[in-house]
């Protein structure tokens, strides 16, 4: 099976059970999260979609997050944790974050 | 209380591999769908974030989990009960979600693994049977550690450090309330390696939230069997800040090993014989794997159970993966943020070698843990893990660390800030859990 089509049955599956998450988060399950993205999702919500003080980092432009990605990583950018986590992913990383998270409206 | 002591005899699986008459004993299979089946021990952090991944990612495959309890009552954010800023039904969370995506929830104890027919064996003897079995059972305590020390003395000295049925931080939280004017709070805080390393380092300060509010005149003396912990700095700067004398630290150096305690006569007793009576005990004692980790062999003499870091394979039995408290993960601590991180690893993993593909490379693990000293006052602790050249775990140089310190005056901002991550973290993780 294709990844697409495996995600859409996720996805359609989702729709079908019905109301246990909003719509918006059910269809961005579509898009398959990649390995690396999956440790945002523990403060930033589910597919980036920003949880209370956690800032919404679902449709952020790709060149923007990078952008951001390296005022952090060079503490040029205001952080309290996000300093200390940017420097440990790699650039080839941030890349794949800023394409994935750039998919997501 | 739904205690859990079967009469299980001690297997190993090299001894099973000889063959097992287990399977011919009880033939009952639970389920026998089409697809494959995961099956999953625990609906805690590992397991509850195991079966959602699974669910969402690989739709084809069934999945089953297995869980005693009827909710699940987070550790994280427990300490915020004792400090009078969460109610036990804000950390108590329904396996409803998990089963509206299709996830089979068996409300049971597992008892048994048969590795080689690949069956769990419930605690009424019915099996399910698994392509591939994640364990996430989290610690059990080592009640033969400290004397005196047992299941029915943690009725008055509570260590509210399993979730359970929620009773055990309920008691720990009406004892607070009920101290007389000016009592003695004391803690017994365990050895390295244990669940959460700054857990007992919030819990002091959330009990101290609610002892300068309701309680100021009263002490907390908190016996350490280390010299040293997690956050150290930060959390000693901010109890000498907010709460003053209120709280003393004994380190082991300074006899803070407890070794025996007497419920009865509410004592503690350190390792050079003195006795220390306190109005309200917090025993936090020495653990290990869970049961079901190491009655069945899974476990190591250490108790803890080793794992291959790419794709948490126990070393015993290639089709079993442990994820979360239970394994060996140094030097990633047994957090809840591992937990989850690890178990979607070790999902894929497993599916990936169903499918005769290999694991996912270079694997990432993620954890931040933050901790609430005060009101609006959070600090955290974050690291990135990944496979080193030998294969093994290692944070990622140069990255991750602690809160920066300094006074209040200068850092309110931050702590602040903390807080309200720490709260969003929370949320997240457990919809990313339970959603
Ligand atoms: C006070 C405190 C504060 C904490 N704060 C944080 C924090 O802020 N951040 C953080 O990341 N971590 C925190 N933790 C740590 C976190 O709770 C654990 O690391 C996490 O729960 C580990 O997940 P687990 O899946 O291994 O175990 P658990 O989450 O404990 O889940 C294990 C589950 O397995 C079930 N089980 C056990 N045996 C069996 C069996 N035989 N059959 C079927 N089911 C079984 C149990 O009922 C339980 O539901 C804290 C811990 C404590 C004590």
């Amino acid at each position: 099976m294709s990844l697409l089509s495996q995600a859409l049955r996720g996805g359609a599956l989702a729709l079908l059970l019905g109301a246990f998450a909003p719509v918006g988060a059910a269809q961005a399950e579509e898009i398959r999260t990649p390995m690396i993205a999956q440790g945002c999702a523990g403060c930033h919500g589910q597919s980036g979609a920003g949880m209370g003080a956690a800032p919404r980092i679902a449709g952020y432009g790709r060149d923007a997050f990078i952008a951001t990605w390296e005022a952090f990583r060079d503490d040029e950018r205001p952080a309290t944790i996000m300093n200390r986590i940017a420097p440990g992913y790699t650039d080839e990383e941030v890349a794949e974050l800023a394409d994935y998270f750039s998919q997501l409206r | 209380m739904n205690g859990f002591s079967p009469k299980i005899t001690r297997r190993h699986f090299g001894a099973l591999l000889a063959g097992s008459a287990f399977t011919l004993a009880a033939p009952a299979i639970l389920r026998a769908d089409t697809g494959p089946r995961l099956v999953v021990i625990g609906g805690g952090f590992g397991g509850a974030s195991a079966a959602r991944f699974a669910r969402i990612n690989y739709p084809d495959v069934n999945v089953t989990l297995i869980e005693p309890y009827d909710s699940f009552v987070t550790c994280p954010y427990g300490n915020l009960i004792l400090g009078g800023r969460r109610e036990l039904p804000q950390i108590t969370h329904s396996y409803d979600g998990l089963r509206a995506r299709g996830v089979d929830i068996v409300q049971n104890w597992a008892k048994d693994i048969d590795p080689v027919a690949k069956q769990v064996t419930l605690a009424d003897d019915t099996q399910v049977a698994y392509d591939k079995l994640i364990v996430s059972p989290g610690i059990g305590l080592r009640w033969d550690a400290i004397e005196g020390y047992d299941e029915a003395a943690s009725e008055i000295f509570p260590h509210a450090w399993m979730g359970g049925d929620g009773s055990q931080i309920s008691i720990l939280r009406r004892q607070l309330e009920e101290l007389p004017e000016g009592g003695v709070v004391g803690l017994a805080i365990p050895p390295n390696p244990f669940r959460c390393p700054p857990g007992p380092y919030e819990r002091i300060s959330m009990i101290a939230h609610h002892l300068k509010q309701h309680n100021p005149r009263a002490k907390i003396l908190a016996f350490d069997a280390k010299d040293g912990f997690s956050k150290q700095g930060l959390f000693q700067e901010g109890w000498e800040e907010l709460y003053g004398d209120l709280i003393e630290w004994i380190p082991a150096s300074e006899d803070g090993t407890i070794v025996a305690v007497d419920p009865q006569e509410k004592v503690f007793i350190s390792e050079f014989g003195e006795r220390h009576k306190v109005d309200v005990g917090n025993v936090i004692p020495p653990q290990y794997a869970a049961a079901i980790a190491r009655d069945t062999g899974l476990a190591d003499e250490s108790g803890w159970v080793p794992v291959d870091p790419l794709t948490f394979a126990a070393g015993t039995a290639p089709d079993i993966h442990v994820i979360g408290d239970a394994n060996i993960g140094a030097p990633m601590p047994k957090s809840g943020y591992v937990a989850n991180s690890t178990a979607k690893q070790a999902v894929a993993s497993a599916i990936a070698d169903l499918r005769g593909e290999s694991p996912p490379q270079n694997p990432v693990y993620f954890n931040t843990c933050y901790s609430h000293v005060g009101e609006e006052y959070g600090i955290s602790v974050a690291a990135i893990f990944r496979l080193d050249d030998d294969g093994e775990i290692a944070a990622t140089p140069d990255s991750g660390g602690v809160s920066p310190s300094g006074p209040l005056s200068e850092q309110a901002h931050n702590r602040r800030r903390e807080a309200e991550y720490a709260d969003a973290w929370y949320d997240s993780i457990t919809t990313d859990m339970f959603s």
